[in-house]
């Protein structure tokens, strides 16, 4: 009965950009634990409403815990105001809930894109305890310190904090945002184990949510 | 709903004890009191009567005779395992950032002045370069982050809400003084269970400016002058040694932007954007949001050298 622990590491990585009226969403399908490989095919993507989408690395049960506390708090506020959660709200929400387990945290690496209420895509990046940022592009999970210094260098925008303030939209068309993530992820899967199999990408614009995948390598 | 009495029909005493914050009452057939200051008696030989703690443990349908015999142990539900206490602080210690931070704030003639970094590391990676370290709480009062960035957020917001349903139920504005202290008996009664807050709430109110340094320690300080972070022994060198009380607002708000570029060109826990804003009679304004990469070459701006000569290529022909 030696260090029993209540988490476990199940590996992934998930990516997501924020464009001028679109965002993406993408995560690989590897499930692991260890060495092994529990499965090639796990989505770590859910949809939360009409106009976000939040992929989590890290345990994924409490990562599914934390997707049905959603979802449940979701349909509440649907009764409620009758209409969806915008992005920013659920943003709050999810930082909301994390903290409320501040003491016995989900192991989740969460990052939440979608749409904001004038339509420009926005992404907002967690910490496993609901520290929270709006930011333009993030990574999480086991190929994050292999994917984010490469977004910084490709996307890098000014500091929000600057002030007289600089214009931070990331420049890049749907489609080469797109290819970007695939290129991200390609790059990742050859330096982390836990990285691999098949890319699920989901893309948020005007005309709705659509998915794409693409084969990664399997070794 | 029985009475304690009845459990202990035969005792003579029944006292009310109060122990750790709850009371316990205790039956007990001898009291020896002893001369106390504040006229409380002390128990010295009783029975605890821990009713309150059983859990009603409902054995599945069949009555083991092994078990009938074994008494049920005071417990409620947590995640099993051997060491709890250790485990918890292991959970703790995975999740909470590195208090790598440089923030600053200090009174002067014409208000308060507070300036931060805006860098977040995780360990040796630094997990964001614009994290909003100073916390706007309401239109008149700021906070600031160093710590746990979800401890600090989190609580900031509560604070903001705390501070809305005072005014909403006094009618008036909540003073500096009250609001910090609101925030410090929260950290207060959280202390020791892992909150990482470094905070300083800086305000105007009816008696002028105010400045309160608040942590998770539970300390509460009023001041003129604080730096909280990895950075602050190089801010605070440079903070104290320029700092006069009757300085302009741009003097001011140029000795905050500069002590926070050294804590972030020597501290590697610091850097990002030096934003630097001021709380006046009319509430708190953005005063500047310098990247300190570029500030340095604003310090220390490019010498032109003397070029040695070089070797020009000659062409083939």
């Amino acid at each position: 009965m030696a260090n029993w622990s209540p988490y476990d590491n199940n590996g992934g990585t998930c990516v997501a950009i924020a464009g001028a009226n679109y965002c993406v969403i993408a995560a690989d399908t590897r499930m692991s634990t260890g060495y092994s490989i529990l499965t090639r095919d796990y989505s770590k993507i859910c949809k939360l409403a009409d106009k976000s989408v939040m992929a989590s690395s890290g345990f994924q049960a409490d990562v599914r815990a934390l997707q049905k506390v959603l979802a449940a708090r979701h349909s509440i506020y649907q009764h409620q105001h009758n209409k969806q959660m915008s992005c920013p709200a659920m943003a709050q929400l999810l930082s909301n809930t994390l903290y409320y387990k501040r003491f016995f945290p989900y192991y989740a690496f969460n990052v939440l894109g979608g749409l904001d209420n004038e339509g420009k895509g926005c992404v907002f990046t967690y910490d496993a305890v609901g520290s929270y940022e709006r930011v333009g592009y993030s990574a999480q999970g086991s190929g994050s310190t292999l994917i984010m210094p490469f977004l910084d260098n490709q996307l890098k925008s000014p500091s929000p904090l600057l002030l007289p303030a600089k214009d931070a939209v990331t420049p890049l068309s749907e489609p080469e945002a797109i290819d970007l993530v695939k290129t991200c992820f390609a790059s990742a899967t050859e330096r982390d184990i836990y990285t691999g199999d098949k890319l699920e990408i989901m893309v948020l614009n005007v005309d709705g949510i659509r998915c794409e995948y693409m084969e990664l390598r399997k070794d | 709903m029985d009475s304690t009495l009845d459990h202990f029909p035969n005792s003579k005493y029944y006292v009310n004890v109060s122990f750790k914050g709850s009371l316990f009452p205790i039956s007990c057939d001898s009291i020896l009191s002893l001369p106390h200051s504040d006229q409380s008696l002390k128990v010295l030989s009783m029975k605890f009567d821990t009713s309150g703690l059983e859990s009603h443990v409902l054995h599945s349908g069949v009555s083991d005779d092994l078990l009938s015999g074994f008494p049920t142990a005071p417990s409620f539900e947590i995640p099993s395992a051997t060491d709890f206490d250790g485990f918890q602080k292991e959970a703790i210690q995975m999740v909470k950032p590195a208090k790598g931070t440089t923030t600053l704030a200090f009174i002067f003639k014409e208000g308060v002045m507070v300036a931060a970094d805006s860098r977040a590391s995780m360990g040796g990676y630094i997990s964001s370069q614009s994290v909003k370290k100073i916390i706007e709480i309401n239109p008149y009062m700021l906070g600031t982050m160093a710590g746990g960035a979800a401890d600090c957020q989190f609580w900031h917001r509560n604070l903001g809400i705390k501070c809305r349903l005072h005014e909403l139920a006094n009618k008036r504005r909540i003073s500096v003084t009250g609001a910090s202290k609101l925030l410090a008996n929260i950290l207060y009664s959280y202390r020791g269970m892992g909150l990482s807050v470094g905070t300083m709430i800086a305000g105007w109110d009816e008696t002028g400016p105010g400045l309160y340094y608040v942590d998770s320690e539970g300390g509460r300080l009023k001041g003129m002058r604080f730096s909280v972070g990895s950075g602050s022994p190089y801010a605070y060198g440079v903070l104290d040694s320029g700092y006069r009380y009757d300085m302009s607002v741009e003097e001011a708000a140029e000795l905050a932007r500069r002590s926070i570029y050294h804590a972030t060109f020597r501290d590697g826990a610091s850097g990002g954007v030096a934003s630097v804003y001021h709380v006046g009679p009319n509430g708190w304004k953005k005063l500047s949001g310098d990247d300190v990469a570029e500030l340095h070459y604003n310090y220390y701006p490019v010498e032109a050298t003397v070029v040695e000569h070089e070797m020009a290529e000659t062409s083939a022909a």
